[in-house]
């Protein structure tokens, strides 16, 4: 296979202006919005004592989640020596580091004391899952660096297999840590389940090639550089044994529950009676993030590059669903306090929680998106990120030209 | 004795920087109080035992007195205000038979939310008291998702009518405290129990649980009691009767 040639993108052009412009205006409403909650405290968000986490969190964690799944098209070219994904490596590496410094700003900007970073820094209980994630988290940052130089400078080459095998196993790492943010709780009945880190990790595969997809497609074709049917029938493929094995994630934690009598009123509320919860995840997390987007993979529609796109659209949208409801729906199930009894208080004991989600949290949720796109979009300008081609002649040795 | 240039800088900057910090080294031990280890001991364990049968229904003298004694205020917005003790209404799903207890926080000898805390703001004293340190807590309420007994409250607004033995600031989570200030003066009871004491309900009593000659010590070896979640076998510092 021929050398891969990187380049710069020209960024020069009005589009490109535009579009720094809408992810600033992204990210300033977002900031915005993280001053007006500050300013006057939570209360004028839809949280409240009963959902503590809500959409700043489903924004953080898909984020996250995504974070560690964009490195995988760079891992699967190191770790597992597929020539032909490696011109997209340092893009990948790059979405790995933007999508996850776009999580961890929502994340620390919900918190109810944000100026106390440097607390959470200083101050450590080992015993937390937060507190290890902080140090998976930078030492991510830090590892996914070292990766990218590797690959960026040419005396260095060699090892980009040796830092992608610690960049790999570290993303492993990183979503075991997420997942179980959630698993460990022992409190709440949807959680306590040793399965949220792997299906964290599956999931993480889905959502991060999503987003890889459809940033790698909007920039080969603003940039005007080609981009092959052998690559995007390949990243195709892989985007739809992502979602399939999610939804057997998904399967195999409900029968696991459903197994449980003392689940089953969870499971209800879930899958049968939640009202929103279970719209979404029926519609949302189901159908949108998983039936619609095999169907437009797999049939003769995933010929088209607009319906994997829009496939890859729906994987996100339905990620944020089972977020929603993963995150969500789980606290507002009341706590099963008392078995047996129905239980009533001026707490909210025994109801399902409310929770609207209020401007203010959506625009931060959304900053973060464009705090990793903009950075991303940046990024690539004043680094050479993309690869001058991606034509079939060029990435796949065995081509032969029609 | 004959010192070069070099050496001479240097005992000169020794004694420069000796006299700068000699005072504040004298200053930080004059101005140091009792350590946390002299205050509290594990030599105590404080907590309630709380007969629900003696609760009486509609009576909330409790979780007004535990507002006064620690400054909670509402806000007029039930789903944000702050609550460390609330009455809770229970009815058996089988025979109808209903029943009022109140509900605080249980402060656990093994608290999940001081697992979960990142930063150790939750944390749990040597006697056995669970509290918040609001200088180190960052609001991150993972404390409120990991408590089963949902006795936590995130300060959503800016408080007022502040209690200078209970602290409060927006955006960091607290609960009860089991009367913190109370046991540390050595009132030997909390709000709540003089409260329900007071209109001659007695359905709460604080004791400790490890001195053997303790009220609430004797009770708890003559008569059945239970926890909350027994099931996760955090070993509660509040014990339940009548339920």
């Amino acid at each position: 296979m021929a050398h891969v040639h990187y380049l710069k993108i020209e960024g020069r052009s009005a589009g490109f202006f535009a579009l720094l412009a809408l992810l600033g205006a992204v990210i300033a409403a977002g900031l915005g919005a993280t001053w007006y909650m500050e300013h006057n405290g939570h209360w004028v968000t839809g949280m409240n004592n009963q959902v503590m986490w809500g959409i700043p969190h489903v924004f953080a964690v898909f984020l996250i989640v995504a974070a560690s799944g964009a490195l995988n098209v760079a891992s699967i070219a190191s770790v597992f020596g597929r020539q032909l994904y490696k011109p997209l490596a340092r893009l990948s590496g790059l979405l790995s580091i933007t999508l996850l410094a776009g999580g961890l700003a929502v994340l620390v900007l919900d918190l109810g004391r944000p100026e106390r970073l440097i607390v959470a820094m200083t101050y450590y209980n080992f015993k937390s899952i937060f507190a290890w994630n902080i140090f998976l988290y930078t030492g991510f940052f830090a590892i996914v660096a070292v990766y990218l130089w590797m690959m960026f400078e040419r005396r260095f080459n060699d090892y980009t297999k040796h830092a992608g095998m610690v960049a790999f196993l570290w993303r492993l790492t990183l979503t075991t840590g997420t997942g179980s943010i959630f698993g460990f709780l022992v409190a709440r009945d949807a959680y306590d389940s040793a399965l949220y880190a792997p299906m964290f990790i599956i999931m993480s595969f889905a959502y991060g090639l999503a987003i890889f997809i459809l940033v790698l497609f909007a920039a080969t074709r603003w940039t005007g550089r080609p981009l092959g049917d052998v690559m995007v029938a390949r990243l195709k493929n892989l985007l739809g044994v992502f979602v399939a094995s999610v939804l057997y994630f998904v399967v195999a934690y409900h029968l696991t529950n459903l197994y449980m009598t003392g689940r089953h009123d969870v499971e209800r509320f879930i899958l049968l009676d939640g009202g929103i919860y279970t719209r979404l995840f029926w519609i949302g997390q189901i159908l949108i993030g998983g039936v619609i987007p095999l169907v437009l993979l797999y049939s003769k529609l995933g010929r088209s590059r607009a319906m994997i796109s829009l496939a890859a659209v729906l994987v996100v949208v339905g990620g944020l669903a089972q977020m929603y409801v993963t995150i969500v729906g789980a606290q507002a199930f009341p706590m099963p306090l008392f078995p047996d009894k129905e239980v009533s208080s001026s707490f909210f004991d025994g109801v399902v929680g409310s929770y609207t989600p209020s401007l203010p949290e959506i625009l931060l949720g959304i900053g973060g998106f464009g705090i990793a796109l903009g950075i991303t979009v940046f990024a690539i300008k004043v680094l050479p990120f993309l690869p001058q081609s991606l034509a079939d002649a060029d990435v796949d040795p065995h081509h032969k030209a029609a | 004795m004959s010192i070069n240039r070099r050496q001479f800088l240097g005992l000169s900057g020794a004694a420069i920087a000796a006299t700068a910090l000699a005072p504040g080294l004298r200053l930080i031990e004059l101005a140091q109080a009792r350590s946390p280890e002299e205050a509290t001991t594990s030599l105590h364990r404080w907590g309630l035992l709380i007969d629900s049968s003696k609760c009486a229904d509609g009576c909330t003298s409790c979780v007004s007195a535990c507002a006064d004694e620690n400054g909670i205020q509402s806000h007029g917005r039930p789903a944000t205000d702050a609550q460390w003790i609330r009455k809770v209404t229970l009815k058996d799903k089988q025979t109808g038979h209903v029943q009022t207890l109140p509900l605080m926080c249980q402060h656990c000898e093994h608290p999940p939310c001081v697992d979960v805390c990142p930063t150790g703001a939750s944390f749990k004293r040597a006697d056995g008291i669970v509290l918040v340190d609001k200088h180190i807590c960052i609001g991150c309420r993972y404390c409120m998702m990991a408590c089963p007994y949902k006795a936590r409250s995130f300060i959503h607004e800016a408080t007022t009518g502040q209690k200078q033995h209970a602290p409060r600031g927006m955006g960091t989570v607290e609960s009860c405290t089991l009367c913190v200030h109370k046991v540390d003066r050595g009132d030997g009871s909390t709000a709540c129990a003089d409260a329900c004491k007071k209109e001659g309900h007695q359905a709460i009593l604080f004791g400790d649980l490890k001195d053997p000659d303790s009220e609430i010590n004797k009770r708890l070896a003559s008569q059945q009691s239970t926890q909350l979640r027994a099931d996760l076998k955090l070993n509660t510092g509040v014990r339940y009767q009548g339920i």
